[in-house]
């Protein structure tokens, strides 16, 4: 669909404000999406109107808060094409869905001799649950190294990917280098070796089309925040006939059948994995963040964040001193993290605010990355559909104002 | 325009004062703020309880070597007793400025130093 993007800016009330007296130009979306009308009126109108408990009540309010609730969950399912709304855990963001199937997953089937393949660019999200769950089980925590460029070195992966591997765990798109991984290849590889796959889909699924069937995953997880719906919650996607062999992961009311003093039953997917009260209201807004998505059409998201982080990657370039890390031209997301001459990235960060532009400096979760280009910090800028060209000329005009200000 | 880099702190930060190693301290210490990657270490030398001399070294961030450079300035001539009570507000009056949370840590880098070092005070600043 063509829609102006001033159009599309009318939807998101928090454009419109000001930042130290300037117009707010929010470029830290890998780190959290802004939030559409259409997400905050859900989520106002489910509390206005039908607030209650899920799958308990027999009044009329909870019946609709489930109806809610579920039809969230199946809209939420087709937008990544599963095959079953059985499928799509709610979970409170993607870092909770890796623990579930750490924990679940990992430890009833890791052992001594067994191998977690991940890879140098993961966040800490990818990386800490698999190290605690290899020191309790006894497997082995494999990396695939990156290149000087910001690519996964896949030839090394026959030597990395073999049949001691159990799970093959990875990011479909850093949110450091942007690098796009072949994700659908890397699925098929871990599969001729008998490994599962899980994709950490926290920056690819709100920015390009995902279709969990195509892709052939095991495990899918993301973040609603990231892709204009609310905080505290997220989704794990898996493959129906592995989360009905996994144990749950937290014990409560709503996750169970039935509860005696000698043992309890577990409840059927994806209910056995959603312990206690869940984020009504969170997963009613992400459902609704997945049609407003769905209505300006995924493709059509990728190709203006592809537009968008290619200028601004053309343009930052120009910008003597000032070094940008990760690939280039098609296998970039919308992230570009650079550093400036040796400026540090919160004092670049720090100056870009007082002229109203939202970045994110720091390790950005991902210090592995950091370690390999021998850099402490980098700043970030990371784009979502609603930014605009205009805003990247007052990203690249600032890096002079940053130089001015920190010139000896 | 950015109150947050007034004069003095960016000329201690291109010039920092006592940057460097004493030959032979009676206080090293070496400290680093994780999330930024701020690191400094600071060197002193007491006699009869009162700081003598005092060299830092580190990288980081302007605020974080600006406190520094100001800090390691200030604190030489003075009694340990009276530093002991230093809080984050002698920190923020030396920098002049009003700071956010998150710059915070960095500003207080090198009196969390100079706490560790000296008296072994390893929670300071306390969580608030």
């Amino acid at each position: 669909m063509m829609t102006s993007i001033e159009t599309i800016r009318a939807d998101f009330p928090i454009l419109q404000r000001t930042v130290k007296d300037h117009p707010l130009a929010y470029l830290d979306n890998a780190a959290s999406s802004q939030k559409p009308l259409a997400v905050l009126q859900a989520m106002d109108d489910y509390y206005r109107h039908t607030n209650a408990n899920v799958h308990r009540g027999v009044h009329t309010l909870s019946e609709e808060a489930t109806r809610l609730y579920e039809g969230a969950r199946g809209r939420i399912g087709r937008f990544i094409n599963a095959g079953s709304s059985k499928e799509i855990i709610f979970t409170r963001n993607a870092t909770e869905a890796i623990n579930l199937v750490a924990y679940s997953w990992g430890l009833d089937n890791l052992g001594p001799g067994d191998e977690v393949l991940i890879t140098e660019m993961e966040h800490h999200a990818n990386i800490v649950p698999w190290q605690l769950v290899c020191q309790r089980t006894g497997a082995t925590l494999r990396y695939i190294p990156i290149d000087a460029r910001g690519d996964l070195r896949l030839d090394l992966l026959d030597e990395l990917l073999t049949e001691r591997t159990r799970l093959f765990a990875f990011v479909a798109m850093s949110n450091v280098l942007g690098t796009i991984n072949p994700t659908a290849q890397l699925v098929a590889r871990a599969h001729t070796v008998g490994a599962l796959a899980l994709v950490d889909g926290a920056q690819s699924v709100p920015h390009m089309p995902v279709d969990v069937q195509a892709l052939d995953c095991d495990f899918l997880v993301f973040s609603g925040h990231k892709m204009c719906g609310p905080t505290g919650i997220g989704v794990l996607y898996g493959r129906r006939d592995l989360l009905e062999q996994m144990p749950p992961f937290m014990g409560g009311g709503d996750m169970i059948r039935e509860v005696h003093m000698d043992g309890s039953r577990w409840n059927s997917l994806p209910w056995k994995f959603e312990a206690g009260t869940p984020a009504i209201a969170e997963a009613i807004g992400l459902g609704a963040a997945v049609d407003y998505l769905s209505e300006l059409g995924m493709p059509w998201v990728r190709e203006q964040e592809h537009a968008l982080v290619n200028y601004a990657v053309e343009k930052l370039s120009q910008v003597e001193g000032l070094r940008i890390i990760g690939p280039d031209g098609d296998q970039r997301g919308g992230v570009v993290a650079f550093t400036l001459d040796d400026i540090h990235p919160h004092d670049i960060a720090a100056i870009l605010d007082s002229e109203g532009i939202a970045i994110r400096a720091g390790h950005h979760c991902a210090q592995p990355i950091h370690d390999h280009f021998g850099i402490v910090a980098t700043a970030r800028a990371s784009f979502y559909f609603y930014n605009t060209f205009e805003e990247v000329d007052r990203l690249v005009a600032a890096m002079e104002k940053v130089q001015s200000v920190f010139s000896f | 325009m950015d109150q947050l880099y007034r004069e003095a702190i960016l000329d201690h930060y291109r010039y920092p004062r006592h940057k460097g190693h004493l030959d032979d301290p009676d206080v090293s210490y070496h400290d680093h703020n994780p999330f930024c990657g701020d690191e400094i270490t600071l060197e002193l030398n007491i006699e009869d309880g009162v700081v003598v001399d005092a060299a830092f070294d580190g990288r980081g961030c302007a605020i974080s070597q600006a406190s520094a450079s100001m800090m390691t300035e200030e604190i030489i001539g003075k009694p340990l007793e009276e530093l002991r009570g230093w809080t984050k507000d002698d920190i923020l009056e030396l920098l002049g400025i009003e700071i956010g949370p998150v710059r915070l840590k960095c500003a207080l880098l090198p009196l969390k130093a100079l706490k560790a070092g000296v008296w072994g005070i390893e929670d300071w600043p306390h969580e608030e």
